[in-house]
């Protein structure tokens, strides 16, 4: 056995041995993950030039985030993983705290605390637990024997369990959902067993009634009634999701050319720079532009898993699945609250949407990809 | 087994890993093509659907309400313009609060409780499906006063908007009340009875003729419905309009009424309850028509408040109704000019033929005296002339009772008595010119000899209303052509076709006679209404009449001072001035007036004003 598996590994181990390392792997860069991000964030700019109403405002703030997210890419994806790997309880720490501190001194609008300010700088904290929950749960799973005993199980539940409820108390529902699948995910890719899985899922089935009955508030109620029959309140919440369809619909196969499209242009979309853009851009460059987002979105996504496989250690894989999954995720969870298909929930568009936080957020996400992906392998005896 | 037993085994945990990283490639691919289906289903398959939705937001089709049609005198005076109006709506979409922003706006400006109930009922019950971002009328007519009260406080008020539009006026107030009318909002049951391309052409505009020309002339005045394509923002704002069909203003109406005319009538009448109506003898125009008590047309524009409709509806004055045209009085005297011409043409009578008056007359076997107005009578040898003149009822009972019924209805026919004018305001109503038939059919008896003479003194079953003794007068002076009254001159541009007319057929002799009769009761020594000739520079003819208002028992005394007001005879006068070449022709009746010289006063003022004073000589049309 040993033999065999020494065998297979130890042509790739040699090609490494013997290529010299090259300008691009020294900096830590992957290309193509580069190159398809660079033409997404390119897109989504033309996108909210005209989302925003024509407004160089939005655009000039989006570019100088989208700047600042590349900037710190290239510092994250230096990082030795092993390093990080030990670091995470403290990143995690500090992420735990944050939110503790929004909860207390938290700012925010329409009855939910979702920012801080530290001297004239407001982010939300919610933001970075995005990353450090899979980091924490990679962290923690790839230091223990793969597939996760119960016990390890329990704990990353715990891990999960902590930032979740007190995102949830901001009140964030979307948010939440997003950070306690990203570390979910961890969990899938390091092996779950099925049964747990099934368990859980069978589990879920029964529990809806409960929850909707006793967890769930009233707008968040109201949002899952609306996607089922947005005809029920026109005017109301299901406005939004109304004038979205007809937004992608109208849209046609070309499209309505850039700027050109009525409904987003003449204000009948709302959050059109935000959360609805995926509207604009089905609207005003039809099916056509919607399959080519999907292309670039599956390209990355692709090479985010490919990243994965080849990946040293399990912490790696973990990490990377989880980061390229969850990406997934967001892209799947808002391009179908905006088509209909989900209720609406505050999941922007990852990278093409308006928002400062979030896009540093994923492109930091992106580094820790490009540090994986460049890590000089190690030969295994 | 305990986790220090198990051995981290790389390769295994690679291989699980793989396994994972495939079934989630798998997923991803699924979703993908679950979002590709998605947008496929939107964007190809129902594509047409979104478009026509997506349009249908974006480009609305707004109604350009026409301009009404405006309403002149004979001299070119307004009688019913449009006027800018300013109505206090909210956006509830803009609101923060809506009881708020009512709380703030009712310091500002005055809304009343019925104010904000009706705001309430447009907000929760919308007639037609409300577009997001409609302003919501909350209170109509701001004065400036008001609106520059929210002018001033706009920065504090989102979502509060003043809008102007055109709002009916009518300048003279209580002056035309009745016969120019006035508009309404239309209520359900004049939304029903539209036809469908009538309702098409009341988009936009929410008001409707109710009385008057108003009425008779809608659809001349109303207009035609323009339309105009725009594309909106979500907030309705228009941002450009694609297409656009102007709206057809309105026919303005020219009238033969005079402005100065019926002011005179109205203020002759002054404070007592009765009607003056006055008519162009060679035309037929009708140049006054006045009946009062009136009312203020303007309070029924934009909807009469509660209070008010009670006060004008359950007056025993009945300033709501029009005297003129559906007031039932009955003629008394004022028909016997024409009766007396019925019985020259009859030869029942002639110039010469006179009866002997004791102050009664009996019907051969009949026990019941007949009374003449004059206790002993008006003398052993009374001819036409001075029964005209001194009003002889014994001359007439005698006249009536040889005539007989069915000669007498169908020559008072002849001038229209019984029957509509025709005059162009609606609910005019016909009076009662008796026949042997209408009493068997109506009262279920025959007819009596009692009854005619009744009716030759236009008492008993008689009833006409002040618009047709106009016109019988018209006809008496303008020797048999009988004309139909007319309000309106020109609509638009176009003159109206002269008024159809009728000729009453009669021997000029005859007529001579009559006028001569006629113009005895104004200028003969003993004329009933000699009063009204004092320094008169121009002769007229007439007649006075009063009109009992209850019965009298056979032998009770009248007292006039121990009636109550209320019972008192109506005082009636018609007439016609210049006498040699009658202008004009008019019926006054006083209600409770007692005495007819109070209705021939009435008579004089518009002769004096119509032939001497009348201002202006006419203007053009164009004001």
């Amino acid at each position: 056995m040993v033999q065999q598996d020494f065998q297979r590994r130890m042509p790739e181990a040699s090609r490494d041995l013997r290529r010299p390392v090259g300008m691009l792997q020294r900096l830590h860069v992957d290309i193509p993950l580069l190159l398809s991000l660079l033409v997404l964030t390119a897109f989504g700019l033309v996108v909210l030039y005209s989302a925003a109403g024509e407004s160089k405002h939005y655009v000039q703030r989006q570019a100088i985030f989208i700047g600042i997210g590349y900037v710190g890419m290239f510092v994250i994806a230096q990082f030795q993983m092993s390093l990080l790997q030990r670091w995470a309880p403290w990143f995690f720490a500090a992420g735990l705290v944050l939110l503790g501190l929004v909860l207390v001194m938290g700012t925010g609008a329409k009855g939910a605390q979702r920012w801080l300010s530290i001297g004239g700088f407001r982010f939300q904290p919610s933001e970075a637990l995005k990353l450090a929950v899979p980091i924490m749960v990679a962290s923690y799973l790839g230091e223990r024997v793969l597939p996760p005993s119960f016990r390890h199980i329990l704990a990353t539940l715990m891990i999960i369990a902590l930032p979740t409820v007190l995102i949830l108390e901001q009140p964030d529902l979307g948010t939440s959902l997003l950070v306690a699948a990203s570390g979910l995910i961890g969990l899938f890719f390091a092996g779950l067993r099925w049964r747990y899985i099934l368990g859980v899922g069978l589990l879920a089935l029964i529990g809806a009634w409960p929850m909707w009955q006793y967890v769930l508030r009233d707008y968040q109620k109201q949002r899952i009634l609306t996607m089922f029959n947005p005809e029920a309140d026109k005017l109301g919440a299901g406005w939004n999701i109304i004038q979205s369809k007809t937004a992608i619909g109208s849209g046609g196969f070309y499209g309505k050319g850039w700027m050109n499209g009525t409904q987003s242009q003449l204000n009948f979309l709302p959050e059109s720079h935000t959360d609805f853009i995926i509207a604009v851009l089905a609207e005003e460059f039809g099916l056509v532009g919607t399959l080519l987002l999907l292309v670039v979105y599956s390209v990355i996504i692709a090479r985010g898993l490919f990243i994965a496989i080849r990946a040293q250690s399990s912490f790696n894989r973990i990490l990377a699945g989880s980061i390229t999954f969850t990406f997934f995720v967001y892209v799947f969870v808002n391009i179908s609250m905006v088509s209909g298909l989900l209720p609406v929930v505050g999941v922007p568009l990852p990278l093409v949407s308006y928002g400062g936080t979030a896009i540093v957020t994923l492109l930091l996400g992106f580094g820790l990809l490009m540090a994986i992906s460049t890590e000089r392998r190690r030969v295994s005896i | 087994m305990s986790e220090h037993l198990r051995f981290k085994d790389h390769n295994n945990e690679s291989r699980i890993f793989f396994r994972r990283a495939i079934i989630a490639a798998a997923l991803i691919l699924c979703l993908l093509i679950v979002l590709v289906v998605r947008f496929y289903s939107l964007q190809i398959i129902e594509y047409d659907t979104y478009v026509t939705q997506s349009d249908r937001n974006r480009v609305q089709v707004q109604p350009l309400p026409p301009t009404r049609g405006l309403i002149y005198d004979r001299h070119g005076e307004l009688l019913a313009e449009n006027r800018p109006s300013y109505t206090l709506s909210i956006i509830k979409e803009q609101v923060l609060s809506v009881e708020q922003t009512l709380e703030q706006l009712s310091q500002l400006v005055n809304i009343s409780a019925k104010d904000k109930e009706d705001f309430y009922k447009r907000l929760e019950r919308p007639k037609r499906r409300r577009r997001p971002y409609e302003p919501i009328p909350l209170r109509y007519l701001l004065d400036e006063a008001e609106i520059a009260k929210i002018a001033v406080n706009e920065y504090r008020l989102k979502g509060v908007v003043v809008e102007a539009q055109l709002v009916r006026y009518y300048p003279n107030k209580e002056l035309f009340a009745h016969n120019v009318g006035y508009v309404g909002r239309i209520n359900e049951r004049e939304l029903k009875s539209l036809s469908p391309e009538d309702y098409q052409r009341y988009n936009g505009t929410d008001s409707i003729g109710k009385i008057g020309l108003e009425k008779q002339y809608e659809s001349i005045l109303l207009g035609q419905v323009g339309y105009q394509q725009v594309e909106t923002n979500a907030r309705g704002r228009v941002l450009r309009v694609l297409e656009r069909i102007d709206p057809t203003p309105g026919q303005n109406l020219h009238l033969y009424l005079d402005a100065g005319l019926q002011r005179k009538a109205m203020s002759a009448l002054g404070e007592r309850r009765g009607a003056v109506v006055a008519i162009e003898v060679e035309t037929g125009g009708v140049l006054a028509m006045a009946s009062t008590p009136s009312f203020d047309p303007n309070l029924f524009v934009t909807g009469i408040s509660f209070e008010n409709y009670k006060a004008l509806n359950q007056s025993p004055d009945l300033p709501l109704f029009d005297r003129t045209i559906q007031g039932g009085y009955p003629p008394g005297s004022t028909l016997k000019p024409m009766l007396a011409l019925g019985g020259l043409e009859h030869q029942l009578v002639d110039e010469h033929y006179s009866v002997r008056d004791p102050g009664f007359y009996q019907l051969e076997g009949e026990e019941r005296k007949y009374r003449d107005w004059k206790r002993y009578g008006h003398g052993h040898r009374v001819a036409l002339k001075q029964a005209v003149a001194e009003s002889c009822d014994v001359y007439y009972y005698d006249l009536a009772f040889r005539m007989g019924i069915d000669r007498m209805h169908k020559f008072g026919a002849a001038f229209g008595l019984g029957q509509k004018t025709g005059v162009d305001v609606p609910s005019e109503r016909s009076g009662l010119w008796p026949s042997r038939r209408w009493k068997r059919a109506v009262r279920r008896l025959p007819w009596f000899p009692g009854d005619s003479l009744n009716m030759g003194i236009g008492q008993g079953f008689v009833l006409t209303t002040p618009v047709q003794l106009a016109s019988m007068t018209a006809t008496l002076a303008a020797r048999g052509v009988k004309r139909q009254p007319r309000l309106v001159k020109t609509l638009g541009d176009a003159e109206i076709d002269t008024a159809p007319q009728v000729t009453v057929m009669a021997r000029e002799r005859n007529w001579d006679l009559i006028m001569e009769a006629m113009e005895e009761v104004v200028h003969g020594q003993r004329g009933t209404a000699r009063s009204i000739a004092r320094k008169a520079s121009f002769r007229m003819g007439g007649k006075t009449g009063t009109a009992q208002v209850v019965g009298i028992a056979q032998d009770a005394e009248y007292d006039s001072e121990a009636l109550a007001e209320r019972q008192r005879d109506h005082a009636l006068f018609v007439g016609y001035a210049p006498a040699d070449k009658p202008k004009i022709a008019v019926a006054v009746i006083v209600e409770n007036g007692e005495k007819s010289s109070t209705a021939a006063k009435i008579a004089r003022k518009l002769f004096d004003y119509h032939l001497l004073a009348s201002p202006r000589a006419i203007v053009p049309e164009e004001l």
